[in-house]
C-alpha cells in the first residue's frame, strides 16, 4: 500500500466506496471525477497513521453507518479511524492543513544524533535545491528531536499549499542517509475551520461532506 | 533463502526503482496461503511486467481455481522491469511470487501463460531470473518446480521445446488439476523424471517435448516430428471444457494502475466467422456461450467484490452472442447510472452494433472501433471479412449521428495478394469516413487508422503464405503516411522489424530454441517494448546458429509441407485449412458458421463431448446417435 501513488490511492478511495455500495458523488462535466479530496498527498514509500480525506455523498448517511460499511471493503493496507458529517461550508481540508508530524527511522545507527539535530536547529537559514528549484528548508521545520528510541526522529514540518517540508530533505540536511530511511507520518494539523468559516462564503450545499480519517500503515513488503 | 530475507531486501531495493507497487503484493482479494500446508504450491506467471500481466484472465481464473482447493495453493509472478531487474541481480535476489515472497524456484510448478511470441525472451529470462538453468533437460523436478506453458502461443510450442517441461494445448481450466494430480503421485514415488513426463504425456491436452524429436529434410523443412517413447501420442489433441465454468468473480485489485481497470467476464468463446487470417478464431472453436443470467450475475458479484469503474463484456465477437440484444439491454437496465463504463468490445461493422454501445454509455466519450481490417472488397473476400464500404459507410453514420465524434478503424498491410491499390483503398476509405463525420459533427470528427501488419499464424487457412519483406512493408506504410495526413486523420503503425519477430517465432521450428538462448545471452528481452527491442541482437543470434530469418517469413510453404506443429492438434483439420486457402485464392467466402456447419472438423474430433453436453451449450449443430444422422451435407460457399 506505501508504494500506492496519490492517483492510485484516490482509485483505491473509490472501489472502497463503491464495493460499500455508498453513493459518492461525481463531478459534472465530460469526465465526471469522484469527489474526494485527501488532504494533502503521501510521498511514495511513506506509511501514515493520520490521513484525512473530504469525500462528498450523494445522500445523507449517518457517519457510524458508513464507517462500518467502508470498513468491511477497505483493502489491505487501509484502515478507518473514524468519520464524521460536517457542514458543507466549512473550507476544504487542503486550506486547513497546516503542517504535518513524522517518525523518521534511519537506515544506520547515529550516535550523534542529538548534536547533528542542535547544530542544524541552531542554522537560521537551510537553503536547498528540490527538482530544480532553490528552496530555504529551516522555515518549514517546526520541530525536530531525537526520539528516545535510536535511530529515531519525530519533527513537525509545514504542509501548505507551495510551503511543504519534506522529511527527507531534512534527513538529508542532517548530513544523514534519506534513502534507506522509513517515513511514517503521525499527524496532520488543521488551522481551526470555524476561524476561517467566517471568510468563505460557499453557498449552501445538499450535499454532505464527510470527514474520514485514516490509517495507512502499509504492508510489510 | 527466506521470505523475510527476501522482504527486508526488497525493503532497501523498492524505493531506488520506478513503480516500486509492481512488486509489493498485498492486493485486495490476492490469497497468501499457509506455505506448509499446501501439498503442491504453484507459481502462476506473465513473462511482462505485473501492469501487463495481472488482466490477464487466464491467469486470474487458475488463481481462483487451485486457490479454492485446500490442498493447493497459488500465487503470482512477472518479470521485473530492467532497472528492478537490475537491482535484484546486484544483490542477488531471485525472482520471487508476490504473495509469500518465495523464491519461483521454491514452488513444485510454474505456469506461464504466454499469449504471444513477442514474450518468449521474457519467458527465458524469467527461468533464468528465477535461477533455475534455462534447458528443461537440466532442470531436476524434484528440487525445481516443472515449467508448463500455456496460451496461444503453445499451439506452436516448438520454439519454446528446449526450456519448457510440458505444454497445454487448449484450455486450462480442467487439465491443470490433472497436471497437479501427477506430479504429486511422481513426488510420492521415486520414480524417474521419465516416467513423470510419460505420465503427463498421457493427460488429454499435454504436450511433453522432450518425448518428441524432429526431424529435417535436407531443405530445412521439418519431415516430421516423431515420438520417441510409447507414452507419447503421435498427435496432441487440444483441451476444452465443453461448458464454460462459472466466472471468477474475486479477482485482485491492483494499487497501481494496470493496463486493464475493470472487472472482465467472457460471454462467449470461440467464433464462427471464419476470418482466415485468425489465429484465435480457428483454435478457440466450438463456439460456446455463457447464459445472460450467469453473466448478470458475475457482474453483480464481481463488482461487490471489486469495486471496479468499468465492466467489460469479453469475446471475439460480441454481436455475434446470441442474445446479445437481451444482454445489452439488462446491463443497462441493472448497472447504468453508476458511474461505471462498459466495454464490448469486437462490434460488427453495422448499425445496430451503434445502438448496442448507445443502451450502454451513458455519455459519448470515448469513440468506436470497428475492425474492417481490409479496404477493398477483393481482399475482404480473400481474407473472409466481407463487409462492403457501403455498410461501413452506413455504420460511422449512425455512429456520428448520434454524436460520437472519434472513430478508430483497424487495418491490416500484407494480406495474401495484396496489392498497392489495395492499401491505397486504406486511406480513401479513412477519409471518406471522416468526411461522413464532418456532416454530423463538422471539424470535431476524428478518425484513427491502426494499420499493423499481417503475420501469417499456424492453423490458419493462411499458414502457407508468404510474408510482405521488409521492404515491401515500409513502402505500403510509407504510401499510408503520405496520404493519411490533415486534419482529424490519424495513422497508427507498428514497426517492420517488431512484426518479423512475430513472424519468425509464430511458424517457428525447435531449431528457434537456440536463437532464442543466442538472443538471450545478448541481453534481449521486453521485445513486446519499443525501448528494448533489439532487431540487431536477433538478427546476430541468427547468424550464430547458422540459420536464416528469411527461412521462416519470406517463403511460400507447398500446401503438402509438414509443419513444425503438425502433431499438435486444434480439431479443425489441415484438409479443411487448405480447402479454405485454395478457396481464399478464388475470393470465395464462407457465411457464419452458425447458419450452416462447413465441417471443419469440430465435431468427428469432440463427438461423445457434444453428445453430452446440452444442444444449447455450442453453436456447432448437434450430434445424434449415427443411425439417427442425416446425410451430411458438403460445405458450399456463401451466396
Amino acid at each position: 500500500m506505501r508504494f500506492t501513488g496519490h492517483l492510485d490511492l484516490h482509485r483505491a478511495w473509490e472501489r472502497t466506496f463503491r464495493r460499500a455500495r455508498l453513493p459518492l458523488a461525481y463531478t459534472q462535466g465530460y469526465h465526471p471525477q469522484p469527489r474526494i479530496q485527501l488532504a494533502g498527498a503521501l510521498p511514495l514509500g511513506f506509511t501514515s497513521a493520520a490521513e484525512l480525506a473530504d469525500i462528498w455523498l450523494e445522500q445523507d448517511l449517518a457517519a457510524e453507518a458508513a464507517l462500518d460499511a467502508l470498513r468491511g471493503a477497505a483493502p489491505p493496507g487501509l484502515s478507518l479511524l473514524g468519520a464524521s458529517v460536517i457542514d458543507d461550508r466549512w473550507p476544504p481540508l487542503q486550506v486547513l492543513l497546516r503542517s504535518a508530524t513524522y517518525t523518521v527511522t534511519l537506515a544506520g545507527p547515529a550516535p550523534d544524533l542529538a548534536e547533528r539535530v542542535s547544530a542544524l536547529l541552531a542554522q537560521t537559514t537551510l537553503p536547498r535545491t528540490r527538482r530544480d528549484k532553490a528552496y530555504d528548508l529551516r522555515p518549514l521545520i517546526e520541530s525536530l528531536e531525537p526520539a528516545s528510541a535510536p535511530q529515531v526522529l519525530t519533527m513537525q514540518l509545514a504542509a501548505r499549499d507551495a510551503a511543504t517540508g519534506r522529511p527527507e530533505e531534512v534527513v538529508d540536511s542532517l548530513g544523514l542517509e534519506s534513502a534507506g530511511a522509513r517515513y511514517h507520518r503521525t499527524g496532520l494539523l488543521l488551522d481551526s475551520p470555524t476561524a476561517r468559516l467566517a471568510a468563505v462564503t460557499a453557498p449552501a450545499g445538499t450535499d454532505d461532506r464527510a470527514e474520514a480519517q485514516v490509517d495507512d500503515p502499509g504492508p510489510d513488503v | 533463502m527466506t521470505p523475510e530475507y527476501l522482504s527486508t531486501a526488497l525493503e532497501r531495493i523498492l524505493p531506488t526503482v520506478g513503480k516500486p507497487g509492481r512488486y509489493t503484493g498485498g492486493e485486495l482479494n490476492s490469497i497468501t496461503k499457509d506455505w506448509a500446508g499446501a501439498d503442491l504450491k504453484v507459481c502462476l506467471a506473465f513473462p511482462d511486467t505485473y501492469e501487463i500481466g495481472t488482466p490477464n484472465l487466464g491467469l486470474a481464473i487458475l488463481y481462483d481455481l487451485i486457490n479454492k482447493r485446500p490442498d493447493l495453493l497459488a500465487e503470482r509472478a512477472y518479470v521485473p522491469w530492467s532497472d528492478m531487474e537490475t537491482a535484484m541481480r546486484a544483490a542477488g535476489l531471485p525472482l520471487f511470487a508476490l504473495e509469500s515472497k518465495r523464491p519461483v524456484r521454491d514452488f513444485d510448478l510454474v505456469g506461464l501463460s504466454i499469449p504471444y511470441e513477442q514474450l518468449y525472451s521474457n519467458a527465458v529470462n524469467f527461468i533464468d531470473l528465477a535461477g533455475l538453468p534455462l534447458r528443461a533437460a537440466e532442470r531436476d523436478p524434484r528440487t525445481m518446480p516443472l515449467f508448463i506453458v500455456g496460451g496461444h502461443s503453445a499451439y506452436n510450442p516448438e520454439p519454446m521445446a528446449d526450456f519448457i517441461d510440458a505444454f497445454v494445448i487448449g484450455e486450462g481450466e480442467d487439465v491443470i488439476f490433472g497436471i497437479l494430480k501427477v506430479l504429486s503421485a511422481w513426488k510420492a514415488s521415486n520414480a524417474p523424471k521419465q516416467d513423470l513426463l510419460r505420465s503427463l504425456a498421457g493427460i488429454w491436452g499435454v504436450y511433453v517435448p522432450a518425448l518428441y524429436r524432429p526431424e529435417y529434410n535436407d531443405d530445412g523443412t521439418v519431415a516430421a516430428v516423431v515420438p520417441l517413447d510409447p507414452a507419447a501420442p503421435a498427435k496432441v489433441l487440444k483441451r476444452i471444457v465443453p461448458v464454460l465454468p462459472p466466472p471468477p468473480t474475486r479477482l485482485i485489485v491492483p494499487y497501481i494502475a494496470t493496463i486493464h481497470n475493470r472487472y472482465p467476464v467472457e460471454i462467449m468463446r470461440g467464433c464462427t466467422r471464419g476470418c482466415r487470417f485468425c489465429h484465435a478464431g480457428m483454435v478457440t472453436r466450438p463456439v460456446r456461450e455463457r447464459r445472460v443470467e450467469t453473466i448478470l450475475n458475475a457482474l453483480e458479484e464481481g463488482l461487490k467484490n471489486t469495486g471496479f469503474e468499468e465492466i467489460a463484456l469479453l469475446s471475439l465477437s460480441s454481436s455475434d452472442y446470441g442474445d446479445v440484444v437481451d444482454l445489452v439491454r439488462k446491463v443497462g437496465e441493472r448497472f447504468a447510472g453508476k458511474h461505471l463504463s462498459v466495454s464490448l468490445p469486437s462490434l460488427r461493422i453495422e448499425s445496430a452494433s451503434v445502438e448496442l454501445m448507445e443502451a450502454l454509455k451513458d455519455n459519448k466519450r470515448g469513440g468506436f472501433t470497428f475492425a474492417p481490417e481490409a479496404a477493398t472488397e477483393r481482399m475482404r473476400e480473400i481474407i473472409n471479412k466481407p463487409v462492403s464500404t457501403e455498410q461501413l459507410l452506413e455504420t460511422v453514420r449512425s455512429v456520428f449521428e448520434r454524436g460520437w465524434t472519434h472513430v478508430k478503424l483497424y487495418f491490416m498491410i500484407g494480406h495474401p495478394a495484396e496489392t498497392l491499390e489495395d492499401v491505397q483503398a486504406i486511406a480513401d476509405v479513412c477519409k471518406r469516413v471522416r468526411d461522413e463525420g464532418r456532416k454530423y459533427v463538422g471539424n470535431k470528427v476524428s478518425v484513427t487508422a491502426g494499420v499493423s501488419t499481417f503475420v501469417p499464424k499456424p492453423h490458419t487457412p493462411f499458414q502457407w503464405v508468404s510474408c510482405d519483406s521488409i521492404e515491401q512493408i515500409r513502402a505500403k506504410q510509407a504510401l499510408l503516411k503520405r496520404e493519411l495526413r490533415g486534419p482529424g486523420l490519424k495513422l497508427n503503425w507498428n514497426g517492420p522489424e517488431e512484426t518479423q519477430l512475430e513472424a519468425w517465432f509464430s511458424r517457428g521450428d525447435r531449431r528457434l530454441g537456440a536463437v532464442l538462448e543466442a538472443a538471450h545471452r545478448r541481453g534481449v528481452r521486453f521485445d513486446a517494448w519499443q525501448e528494448h527491442f533489439n532487431y540487431t541482437a536477433w538478427l546476430e543470434s541468427f547468424a550464430e546458429c547458422g540459420l536464416d530469418p528469411r527461412f521462416y517469413t519470406h517463403r511460400e510453404r507447398l500446401i503438402d509441407e509438414t509443419f513444425p506443429w503438425e502433431h499438435i492438434d486444434i480439431a479443425v483439420k489441415k484438409s479443411y485449412l487448405a480447402e479454405d486457402y485454395r478457396w481464399s485464392l478464388r475470393g470465395q467466402t464462407r457465411i457464419d458458421c452458425r447458419q450452416r456447419c462447413f465441417a471443419c472438423g469440430i465435431l468427428p474430433k469432440f463427438t461423445s463431448l457434444r453428445m453430452e453436453t446440452p444442444a444449447n451449450a455450442w453453436e456447432c449443430p448437434e450430434v445424434r446417435p449415427k443411425h439417427m444422422r442425416r446425410v451430411a451435407a458438403e460445405p458450399v460457399a456463401a451466396d
